[in-house]
């Protein structure tokens, strides 16, 4: 056991050294702005940066009904999937995979030469339009994740006993998916939805192929042009991203975790 | 599309009692699933679909592979041919130091905390990509990144002066390493909690030593896992571009990168061609996805 438990920790501190030394030094470099000693300016310069917090907001803005286009389009569907059509779910499961399997950058390709001014479909004609063809990108590189959250969520509970229940009582459709089924399958939508915020936040590919003042397109302007505000807003992002999966974590810990479904 | 969601389901509604709904009731039912399915189509597959059939296509809608024999000019090959390697490296080394670590973590006999907190982090830094990871790695490796001067001031050694540039190959293998190596903690290491502990235990009473216990049944078992996920990260590498353009400018001409410029100014001067060089990347990310699909089949045997 001895020899094992040696290796094992040489492992575990080399795997540390590796991933610790870059964040120590970025935060290093980021307190570096004021010539001979440590100082937050960078820091102060970020955020005082008009075009931070418009870019920010902005990509905030387009996070936020990221989300809602994907719980509206895969609430219903991983529901109806369970309840009525399993048979289809391997298609459905493949659809969601190609996200991962198409680059992002090949899937703006697409929407930029099919959704042009002189398309059936004029998305890019107008600021309003790209946008909403912004967050439909983004919901599809979401889809991936935001789809095995809800699924795994639905697994917990019963779905069939839910809907008869709810339908002897007289609840519609729209009903049951809102009162009954989102409120109950609500810890694993909320770890889709952080999740989703994570992605969207600081992507670079889709936001500046389609032009839009987001917070990537800036983070990229400002490593091209700055010394010191990269590394400050590399930190920034990082303490982002990990805010983001802590949530997720500590609603984890609320899921409920017996599948009390026998399919 | 948002009403679209909510009132499809209840147009399905008279399918509710099945007896009475015979044979209506199939067409109905795929209302519920209608809108997922034409957003699929209208934002995933028509739009990638575009581009296939433009590759094949020439000026005036005719057919040709003129624009996919044009892939193989030098300077789109070599660009392929760095973004293949970069991929494929980062891809394997992120795999077995990854599956070190996991190994490590589950059976090393470490302390619980050690294990929590490699999951966590992992979670955190397979999520933290683009930009921001080119600029912490400037940051460290760059020409006044903090381990760059250490070794240059403590040890004396530069490593700019021995041919090590964060701007290549190498710097931007290392880079990708930062979440390739968490991705592959976070799909490895359920498959290595699914090692039974009773497999150790027969395979000791039919006494077999440590070594042959790894040699004839952990790494079979684990193999169609650990290639699996492989691919997955060269897909992952393949498909990137926010790091590498965020490190480098297009100084490494990768794939990604070069179609970035095409998009944005045409600089190969074939529309065509663009689309060629979008075909290319979609059939080897997507060659690799059908091995990555037959090798999980191949492991979820054992892992269940």
């Amino acid at each position: 056991m001895k020899p094992s438990r040696f290796w094992a920790w040489l492992t575990f501190a080399l795997g540390a050294a590796y991933f610790f030394i870059p964040l120590i030094a970025t935060f290093e470099f980021s307190l570096r702005m004021r010539r001979g000693e440590y100082s937050f300016d960078a820091y102060r310069v970020v955020f005082g940066d008009v075009r931070f917090q418009e870019t920010f907001a902005y990509s905030t803005i387009i996070a936020c009904f990221t989300i809602v286009i994907g719980v509206l389009l895969v609430v219903p569907t991983a529901y109806w999937i369970r309840l009525r059509m399993p048979q289809i779910r391997p298609v459905v499961e493949f659809i969601t995979l190609l996200p991962l399997i198409i680059p992002a950058i090949v899937i703006v390709f697409g929407y930029i030469r099919m959704y042009g001014s002189n398309s059936p479909l004029p998305f890019l004609a107008t600021t309003r339009g790209t946008d909403v063809l912004l967050m439909i990108g983004y919901a599809t590189l979401a889809l991936p994740y935001m789809y095995r959250a809800v699924d795994t969520g639905l697994r917990t509970i019963d779905v069939r006993t839910l809907t008869e229940a709810a339908q002897v009582h007289g609840a519609g459709w729209t009903t049951i998916i809102v009162r009954i089924i989102l409120p109950n399958v609500l810890i694993a939508v909320l770890s889709g939805a952080f999740l989703t915020f994570a992605i969207v936040i600081g992507e670079f590919t889709m936001a500046s192929l389609l032009n839009r003042p987001a917070f990537g397109p800036y983070l990229q302007n400002i490593g091209a042009n700055r010394a010191y505000e990269p590394a400050a807003l590399a930190v920034i992002s990082f303490a982002i991203t990990w805010g983001c999966m802590s949530v997720i974590q500590v609603l984890a810990r609320f899921a409920p975790k017996s599948a009390n479904n026998p399919n | 599309m948002t009403d679209a969601t909510f009132s499809d389901p209840a147009a399905a509604r008279q399918s509710v009692p099945p007896a009475r709904a015979g044979g209506l009731r199939l067409p109905l039912q795929w209302l519920g699933v209608a809108p997922f399915f034409i957003f699929a189509l209208m934002f995933l597959i028509f739009p990638t679909f575009y581009l296939v059939v433009g590759a094949f296509q020439n000026d005036q809608g005719e057919f040709t592979l003129a624009n996919i024999a044009s892939l193989l000019q030098p300077s789109i090959l070599a660009a392929y041919w760095i973004s293949i390697r970069v991929s494929l490296a980062s891809a394997v080394l992120g795999a077995l130091a990854g599956l070190a670590i996991s190994i490590a973590i589950v059976r090393g006999g470490l302390p619980r905390w050690v294990r929590s907190a490699t999951m966590t982090f992992s979670g955190v830094a397979s999520n933290f990509a683009g930009v921001p990871l080119a600029f912490a790695f400037l940051a460290t490796l760059g020409r006044l990144g903090l381990v760059t001067v250490l070794l240059r001031t403590w040890f004396d050694i530069n490593i700019y002066g021995l041919g090590f540039n964060i701007l290549s190959f190498a710097g931007l293998t290392l880079t990708y390493l930062f979440f390739q190596i968490p991705l592959m903690v976070v799909i490895i290491t359920p498959a290595i909690d699914g090692l039974k502990k009773e497999w150790g235990e027969a395979a000791a009473t039919l006494g077999a030593t440590q070594v042959q216990f790894w040699r004839m049944v952990v790494i079979p078992v684990l193999w169609p896992s650990f290639l699996g996920t492989v691919i997955l990260l060269f897909a992952n590498a393949f498909g990137a571009i926010a790091t590498a353009y965020a490190l480098t400018g297009s100084s490494l001409n990768i794939v990604p990168i070069l179609l970035y410029a095409q998009i944005r100014g045409d600089v190969l001067h074939n529309p065509h061609l663009g689309y060629a060089l979008a075909f290319g990347m979609i059939f080897i990310t997507g060659l690799a996805n059908v091995f990555y699909i037959w090798f999980r089949t191949r492991s979820e045997r054992w892992l269940k």
